[in-house]
């Protein structure tokens, strides 16, 4: 039985009040576990980040409670909540939200900066996190010098570097080709993923459902059907 | 724009703290265009404010032009004097009565008046001609050519090398002049710390011939310039001639009055004050709203980091730090331009009135101040209110 990474229950928001209020996420009710890969997908207007900001710790919910390794982050102080995304979730965002100016080792110390270790010791670790992506030679450039596919893979270091347990990616190939988008998730799910570590990716793409270990299906705040994948190729 | 990058090893970051700061700068002059309009509209600003203020101090250095030169410690005057040029002549039995104040070390009368002079050519020239104590010379000035005991001989006047000595003809030793139907002769070329405001040449000769070659009413004494045994006893002195129904005020306190008589009950000080307010306003409404565009457009990378994990209070120090960097940069800026220009201006205009002292300095540095905390604040109010769920929407 896999460990529990995240236990979202009766998770309700909505928008607005009165004649204009919008129901994004009714009562949903989840788990993501270690070692999982779990997609969201459905239309847009479903709920999927809504639903993926309130696990996050992001957006609060109207009601229900999130669960990440026992720790209802919802009861947490805005810092300690801030603090705990620093330590223990990674975020590739669907624009990348690369600092222009900053070196590819610079961007990806980013979250390592902000907890307070020394720079040096930050891009240092930054470069061997781009390695792990396979932009090592990249380290020095600024991300306007990348390929859409590289800046991605900088993105993923920059979310990997302080160790996350859980991964969050939003749209991770909106931006790219079909090849450089399956290379992606590929090697998210092939290099990324391991027994510590959960990965829960939104999605339009139907291209990339095949790496899923599940894919839940949301539509009008609510799931509406959950697909377990086959086995995985090694 | 490459000492924007250059000055990347000046910001490398030595602390965690500043690492947050560099990604501040980082973003700050990531759009060159923007940076540099956000750094005009605070140079201008600046340079609008400290050109408008020294313009001002200049003008009143120059209102008290004789107080400076002449230096003495103590003026005793009649109580309407509103500036030095004005002069309302106080009775010669006065000069014993302060002399005979406890505290008094010496009293000596000045003359201060204006004149016409038939210069060489026959052109005609206003002066203003001081006339000083004959047996002490006190507030006599530096000469730099010439005796100052030539000044006893006969016709003797000493011209002051200023702005304003061409209008002289360029005098020498031995020109002479007419005043009057009196001979007036040069017999030294001074130097004073203070040109004059009105634009005319200045000469120093004797009180006793100053009222010899000029017109005078019954009264003549212009001032009395006094030196007080010790600082100490400057009250006193004080309190004795206002009882005398006399005012004494110290040089600076003369100054003060001088300047107050331009600011309050002329023009002049209301259009300077309204130049100053309407630069802050530029500078304010420029930096203010080129600063907010720049929040603007870096929202999303704002919220990016905050959904990274950075706290609110690391946000609201990346605005201020931005802040703080680009007004004390622009200030420098502006104040450097500033005197550039009153430089410039002074080798090709003599007359030119602009002095930037420390007041104005700090004027600019306080408004400068309020530009950023107000852009700050405005930028804080915006960053603390996104959501990071609205990097997710995109």
């Amino acid at each position: 039985m896999p460990a529990i990474a995240i236990e979202a229950s009766g998770l309700t928001k909505w928008f607005g009040a009165d004649e204009t209020k919008t129901i994004a996420v009714r009562d949903f009710s989840f788990q993501a576990n270690f070692g999982e890969m779990l997609f969201v997908v459905g239309p847009s207007g479903s709920g999927k980040t809504t639903l993926l900001s309130m696990i996050s710790g992001i957006l609060r919910p109207n009601s229900g409670t999130v669960k990440i390794e026992d720790v209802e982050i919802w009861s947490l102080s805005s810092n300690d909540i801030a603090d705990f995304r620093l330590r223990k979730i990674g975020f590739v965002f669907q624009d990348y939200h690369l600092f222009p100016r900053l070196t590819t080792a610079e961007n990806v110390a980013i979250p390592l900066i902000l907890q307070g270790r020394k720079w040096d010791e930050a891009i240092e670790e930054g470069r061997k996190n781009l390695e792990i992506v396979g932009l090592k030679n990249r380290a020095d450039l600024p991300p306007v010098k990348l390929s859409g596919g590289e800046q991605q893979r900088v993105a993923i270091a920059r979310a990997i570097v302080s160790r996350p347990d859980i991964m969050i990616f939003d749209e991770p190939t909106a931006s790219l080709d079909g090849d450089t988008g399956r290379s992606i998730v590929a090697f998210v799910r092939d290099s990324l993923l391991n027994e510590k570590r959960s990965i829960i990716l939104v999605t339009h793409d139907d291209r990339i459902l095949s790496f899923a270990d599940r894919t839940l299906n949301m539509q009008d705040g609510r799931i509406v059907s959950i697909q377990q994948a086959k086995a995985h190729e090694e | 724009m490459n000492w924007l990058n250059k000055m990347k090893w000046l910001t490398a970051p030595k602390t965690p703290t500043l690492g947050i700061l560099r990604i501040a700068y980082e973003l700050l002059v990531n759009d060159r265009s923007k940076f540099v309009a956000l750094l005009v509209g605070i140079v201008f600003a600046v340079f609008l404010m400290v050109q408008m203020t020294s313009m001002f101090s200049g003008i009143m250095a120059r209102a008290s032009a004789t107080v400076i030169n002449i230096g003495a410690k103590v003026w005793v005057m009649d109580p309407s004097v509103n500036t030095v040029a004005n002069t309302i002549p106080l009775p010669d039995y006065t000069l014993d009565e302060v002399r005979s104040i406890p505290g008094v070390k010496y009293a000596v009368p000045l003359y201060s008046g204006g004149a016409l002079l038939k210069l060489r050519s026959g052109a005609y020239q206003a002066v203003n001609i001081v006339g000083l104590d004959d047996s002490s010379l006190v507030g006599r000035p530096q000469l730099v050519s010439g005796n100052i005991q030539d000044i006893f001989a006969e016709n003797a006047f000493i011209a002051i090398e200023d702005s304003e000595f061409r209008k002289l003809e360029n005098p020498k030793i031995g020109t002479d002049f007419e005043l009057n139907d009196h001979r007036g002769v040069i017999v030294g070329i001074a130097h004073v710390a203070s040109s004059g405001l009105f634009g005319v040449p200045t000469l120093y000769t004797t009180y006793n011939r100053a009222l010899q070659y000029i017109p005078n009413s019954r009264f003549t004494i212009s001032y009395l310039l006094v030196e007080p045994k010790s600082p100490r006893d400057v009250g006193n002195i004080k309190k004795e001639v206002a009882a005398a129904g006399y005012l004494a005020l110290s040089q600076e306190e003369f100054m003060q009055k001088i300047s107050n008589f331009y600011m309050y009950q002329t023009g002049m000080g209301t259009n300077m004050l309204l130049m100053t307010a309407i630069s802050f306003i530029v500078g304010l409404s420029i930096s203010g709203q080129t600063f907010y565009t720049f929040i603007l457009e870096n929202l999303e990378k704002f919220g990016a980091l905050k959904a990274i994990g950075a706290k609110s209070h690391e946000l609201v120090m990346m605005i201020l730090f931005q802040a703080t960097f680009v007004s004390i940069l622009g200030y420098g800026l502006g104040v450097g331009l500033c005197a550039l220009t009153i430089w410039l201006a002074k080798l090709n205009l003599p007359d030119y009135a602009a002095v930037i002292i420390y007041r104005n300095l700090w004027l600019a540095l306080g408004m400068v101040v309020i530009i950023a905390g107000m852009s700050s604040y405005v930028g804080v109010r915006k960053v603390l209110k996104i959501e990071p769920f609205d990097i997710f929407r995109g």
